[in-house]
This record gives structure tokens, sequence and C-alpha cells, in this order.
């Protein structure tokens, strides 16, 4: 078959396809601030979280400093202006606000996230996982916070945090993501409503995978989470975020930041398979997924490494990096961001080396299929003082039919001679010969290409952890029904 | 099992193939001969059902059914097998997974259940011990980094593997050297059973010494233009292929 006949009937397929499970909506009475976006807006979100003076402070000066930032305009998407007052900020589900127990969460809230997978109380026994579940603004439920406790592990909702650990929260919270540093972060510094916080002590290993899932819910309200997770020496701890969203017409803006701090020998591993309405295949609706992580490496010897699977959003814009202070310490980045029909990604990684004997690893694929465009962006820094410190990028781009585009744009400052860098990239079709290569084999095309695509993901998934690797690889089969005819 | 009659076939726009039939009998082993051009590997792919090759005239029976109607993978379902004359690469898929997938693919159409894990790794041991292939390429992505001789002996345990009613070879031999040509040879011969077909296409006589034919026909100018036993191909290596049609009529 042509490209030109696979992209027709790429179109029609997709358009036969009702693909997005996640996009239900759960009937359930909130409570919202008033629409739009003022000092007394954060006041009220402030005043409903029953929040120190301090915090109050810090949101309205994140607040002041936002109406003077620009709209950061570098990435290649293209979107209409935002509306900043046509949205709710804050929009809280009015039963049981902060249940003590799955035993005292609205019958409702349980139902959606066993809808979505995440039986909070299945998961409980099975997988040894712990949850936060995070309903458009607030924090529903966390679980296996006693088991938790006992190893001294701290999991708890950032909400909780600003209430029980003041100091810490003081302490960190936009330490690693200043609210000065750019629109979407500044905006959430402002309007941030709920969020995950981690703290693991020094020596402790988590003794299981921490997770987060954020939902949103309401029509025309934002999500601005924020998370902060520390892990002090020779700590380790690994963390999951997934999020989803119902189908809707309209963009919902989702602008998150997340802040990871790793002392001597400690390491961070936190992975994201993002899954927020894509929008329809005309491109309408869909979440703009604006979100600022990074992480510092604090500490000699420390780990940071960010693993992610973008396939939802309309826009995503988001950039999880490493800056490597301690000596000898490392940053990873594994990313497969997958876009269809009039998806539009911008991500990729900053690894800000300053400490001496420095690694980073930057492993990035990007899949295209129907209108969309991928973009990796990418900075390698390598400051004066960093004596010997390394760095490995490989982007590669797979292009599925010809009406998409995959794009490149590394960026290397180097100040020490001797660094060593390396770089590779590559951009590859998936050819009619492969396709009917499989298919000779008794292979049907949709799941050839399912085959084809997990192979080139390959590198990537096998970083997250084992149950969510076979859900990632499902995601990324479903992303793609209906992109070969 | 396999009938092909008055088969006319355009690809890139020229008439490829023009009035070719052939008919096959289970159990046999048929070398297809002829020169670069003639439309040995357009035969291939016409049987096998990829894209671009457009059927003017002439119809196909495998196993009872209209082939031609029929999408390549149902084809395959059915048992028909084609060795690539250049197999693909796809990387991050290993060998078994690909097999595996493959195996699970077919018996789904045929409605039988998907093979149990054990059995699968079972079977697949025995077939690359019988190729003596190194298991630790079963790891690797599907053909990424082997050689010539791997990738053609990758393509016969896949044969293997998928048990096919008919097993097209499409110029196996090309890029092999004498070592390899004998491993690859060995392990096609292994496979020939009373029930199983081979359709051999070679432009060289040297693999008929190893897999050896019951019927060779010449095709040439889209056409075949004579038939005859295992002495024929003997004749053309001697001859050359222009004796067997009229060159004038090529062009």
């Amino acid at each position: 078959m042509t490209n030109a006949a696979i992209a027709q009937e790429t179109l029609e397929t997709i358009k036969a396809l009702d693909k997005y499970e996640a996009g239900f909506v759960t009937e359930i009475e909130s409570e919202f601030a008033p629409k739009g976006l003022s000092e007394d807006i954060i006041r009220f979100i402030s005043a409903k979280k029953n929040e120190p003076e301090w915090m109050l402070e810090a949101r309205l000066t994140a607040f002041r400093h936002w109406l003077t930032m620009p709209e950061p305009q570098w990435a290649k998407v293209s979107f209409a202006a935002i509306d900043y007052q046509d949205a709710y900020y804050y929009a809280a589900p009015k039963s049981s606000p902060a249940p003590k127990s799955l035993d005292e969460l609205d019958p409702k809230l349980l139902e959606t996230y066993k809808k979505l997978g995440i039986p909070l109380r299945e998961q409980e026994m099975l997988n040894g996982i712990a949850v936060d579940a995070v309903f458009d603004s607030v924090s529903v439920v966390t679980t296996f916070r006693e088991k938790l406790h006992k190893a001294g592990v701290i999991f708890c909702s950032i909400s909780e945090a600003v209430q029980e650990y003041p100091e810490l929260i003081k302490k960190y919270m936009g330490s690693v993501v200043p609210y000065t540093d750019n629109k979407h972060a500044c905006l959430n510094a402002a309007v941030f409503t709920d969020g995950t916080f981690v703290y693991i002590p020094e020596g402790v290993r988590c003794p299981m995978e921490l997770s987060t899932y954020f939902r949103i819910n309401e029509a025309k309200t934002g999500q601005f989470e924020r998370t902060l997770i520390i892990a002090e020496k020779k700590s380790y701890v690994s963390y999951l975020e997934g999020c989803t969203a119902p189908k809707r017409d309209e963009n919902q803006l989702h602008a998150a930041v997340v802040e990871l701090v790793a002392m001597d020998d400690a390491e961070i591993k936190y992975s994201t398979v993002q899954n927020w309405y894509p929008g329809d295949e005309n491109g309408k609706g869909g979440i703009y997924n604006f979100v600022t992580k990074r992480g510092i490496c604090k500490g000699a010897r420390s780990r940071i490494s960010w693993t992610q699977v973008e396939t939802g959003s309309a826009i995503t814009w988001k950039y999880p990096s490493c800056v490597l202070l301690g000596d000898d310490s490392v940053g990873e980045f594994y990313s497969v961001a997958l876009t269809n029909n009039y998806q539009q990604a911008d991500t990729g990684t900053k690894m800000i080396h300053i400490g001496k004997n420095t690694r980073s690893r930057i492993i990035s694929k990007g899949i295209s299929a129907g209108k969309s465009n991928s973009t990796y962006r990418g900075l390698v820094r390598i400051a004066q003082k960093a004596e010997n410190a390394r760095n490995y990028t490989q982007c590669d781009s797979l292009l599925i039919g010809d009406l998409c585009g995959a794009h490149t744009v590394p960026y290397i400052e180097n100040k020490n001679p001797t660094a060593t860098l390396e770089h590779e990239a590559t951009t590859s079709k998936i050819s009619d010969k492969t396709l009917f290569y499989c298919r000779q084999r008794g292979i049907p095309e949709e799941e050839a290409l399912t085959l084809i695509v997990n192979g080139f993901c390959k590198e990537v998934l096998q970083h997250l952890p084992m149950e969510f690797a076979v859900e990632a690889q499902k995601l990324v089969a479903i992303s793609l029904e209906g992109s070969v005819g | 099992m396999l009938k092909i009659e008055n088969l006319h076939v355009n690809a890139g726009g020229r008439a490829v193939l023009k009035g070719l039939s052939l008919e096959m009998k289970a159990g046999e082993v048929h070398a297809i001969m002829g020169p670069n051009g003639s439309g040995k590997s357009t035969l291939s792919y016409v049987l096998s059902g990829r894209d671009g090759y457009e059927v003017t005239d002439g119809k196909i029976e495998f196993m009872g059914q209209d082939l031609l109607a029929m999408e390549p993978e149902d084809r395959a379902a059915l048992g028909l097998f084609l060795a690539f004359q250049y197999p693909v690469e796809i990387p991050g898929v290993s060998t078994t997974t690909f097999l595996k997938t493959a195996l699970n693919s077919i018996r789904k159409k045929r409605g039988e259940k998907d093979i149990e894990p054990a059995a699968f790794l079972k079977l697949q041991k025995q077939k690359i011990q019988q190729l003596g292939m190194d298991p630790e390429m079963m790891k690797r992505g599907v053909n990424v980094g082997f050689s010539g001789g791997e990738k053609k002996r990758n393509e016969v345990l896949q044969m293997a593997m998928l048990e096919p009613k008919l097993a097209i070879m499409d110029e196996t031999d090309s890029g092999l050297d004498i070592d390899a040509l004998k491993v690859v040879s060995e392990g096609v011969n292994a496979l020939r059973s009373p029930e199983r077909s081979f359709l051999v296409i070679t432009h060289y006589q040297r693999l008929l010494d190893y897999i050896k034919p019951d019927i060779v026909h010449v095709l040439a100018n889209g056409k075949i233009q004579k038939t005859g036993g295992p002495e024929l191909a003997l004749l053309l290596e001697e001859k050359g292929y222009a004796d067997f049609y009229d060159a004038t009529e090529a062009a």
C-alpha cells in the first residue's frame, strides 16, 4: 500500500475508534472555588487547606511574579492563548474531605479508581504498591501509610505535609524549581492544590514502590499538583505516577511541579506513565500538560533516574532534568513519547553537570503517527569545574505514515575540556517491507505495528517497574490503534 | 495443493508475469530457474500477497482456496511461508518473541489456543539444535547484527517452527558461502515430508546440488518456458538461458 493510502486509511480507522478508555466522568458532588484567578482565589485555596501564614505569603509572592512573566515561547508547539480567568483552580469532592481509611472513602471514588485499573483495595493486597490518589484538587486517600511509617518513610499528600512537616517543606519546596523558573511553574507555586510528599530517612531503602495516581474529573478545572521527594544519605526510593482525565471538548490545563532531592549515595527512580486525554481525532480537546520536573543530585555518588512514557495530552511540554551537583553523581533520562492525530509533544531533558566525574545518560524514543508532531529538546551543560564529566545521548525517532513530524533539538554547552560527550540520533520509518515480513509470518498488521513499536521502545520500557512496563506496552498498543490501514 | 493458471501480473507499471501456469502436488519440490528480471521474485511476492503487484488476469488456488482473495496473514495461517531473499531486521524484538507471536497468531486464526510457553521453548530449543544455531541469537533483535548466513538460517528456523504446507524459497542461496549453503540446505532437507511442498527459486544450479528438486521449471519472459526433471537444471548450467526463450520478446 502506498503511504498516501496508509494515511487516508489511518484517518478513517481512527474515526471509527473510541479508544480512550479513561475518558469517563465520575458523577460526584464537588466544591469549587469561584471561577478565575486572583489573589482572593489564592486566599480561598490557602484557607481551604488551612495553611499557615507563611505558605499563603509564598503563594501570593509567586502570583505577583507570575503576572509579570511572559509565556515560554521556544517549544515547537502551537495553541491558542490560554484564558486563565476561564477556569477553576480548586475543585474537590464534597464527601469526606479527609478520610482516615479506605472504609471512609466515598464508594464512587473507590469505583472510579477501580475502573481506571487502580483498585485501591486490591492493589493494597496484591501488588504491595502504596498509592496516593489525587482527584482534581485534593488527595482523597493515601494507602500503606502505617507500614511505611514503621520504616520511617513519610508518604502523604503535600497539603498534609505543609501542616505536619513545615520545616521540611520550608527548607525544600521551591529549592529545586524556584517560582521564578518559568511561567507554568510560577503559576503552580501560586495555586498548587495537592500532590505527594515523600521523605526517606538516612540509610532506608523504601520497602515498597510508591505511586500517585492523578485524575482530573471536573470540567474547566486545572490540576496543579506539586510533588516533593527527599532521599537522605544512602536511601533508595522508586516512585511512579499515572494520570488520566475525562474526554472533553475543551482544553484543560495541567501545570505540575516535581522536585527531587538526593543526598550522598541516595537513589531516586521516578517513573511516569502519562495518559491524559489526548483530544479527539480532529484535535479538539485534550490536556495541556505543562510540567516542570527537576531533581538535584546534591550529595556525592547520588543518582536520579527519570523514566517517562508519554502517550496522552494534546500538548506535552516537559523536560525532567537533573542538576548533578555532587561529585560522582549520575543522572538518567529514559523517555518514550508517542503522538497520534493532532497531538504535539515537546519533551526532553536537561543534564547540568557541576560536580566532578558526574555522568548522565539520555535515551529518548519519539514515535509520531497521524498528523502529530514530536520534538526532542535536550540540554547537556558541563560547568567549568565539572572535571571528567560524561554524557551519552541517544535520540531515535520513528515515523508512521507521512503526515507526521519528528524533530530533534539537542543543545550542548561545554566549559570543561575534559568532558566526554556522545550524541547519536536516528530517524526511521516503519517500512512496508517490515510490516509485510511480519504479516507473512501470520501476524496481523496492527499487532505487527505494536510489536515493532514496542521493540523500538524496549530500551526505555525495561527501566519501568515490571507491572508498569506491561501496562505501558498495552498503552502504546492502544495509542497506536488505527494508525495503519 | 497449489495451482496457478494463466497468471498475469503488472509491477512498477510494466507486465512482469505474462500467463504463468504451474501446478504442484503435496510433498513435491519444484525449482524455478530463470535469468534476472524474468519475474522470479514477483512470483514469490504475488503468492505471499505483498502490496504493489497488480494481478490483471489468471487465478491461484492454494489448499482449495482462492489465494488472491486473502490477506498475507491469512495465507500464512493457511500454510504458506516465504523465506525472504533479504530478511528484514526488527530492532528490540527478540527472535523468540517474534516467533512466539507469529506462531500464536497463526494458531489463533486456525481456532487453536496459544501454545504453552514451556512447550514453545522446548520446540524452539530442538529446532535451534537441529540447525546448529547459537541460542543466544534468539535473545537478539530479529536479524539485527546477523551475518548473511545467520539471516538465512533464521528464515529456515522460522519455517521449521511454523511448519508450512508450502515453503517458497526466494534466492535462498544468494549471499551464502558454500558452508552456509550446506547448513541451510540440510535444514531444508530435514523439513521435507510427504505433506510439505517447496518452491525453490534460484538463479544458479548450485543450490539444487543440495536441495534436490523433483521438477525444474525455466521461467523467462514472464512464462514457464520449459519443464523437466533435475537434468534440466544441469542443462541450463551448461548452455545458459538463451536457448530456452526468444530473447527479442523480452524487450
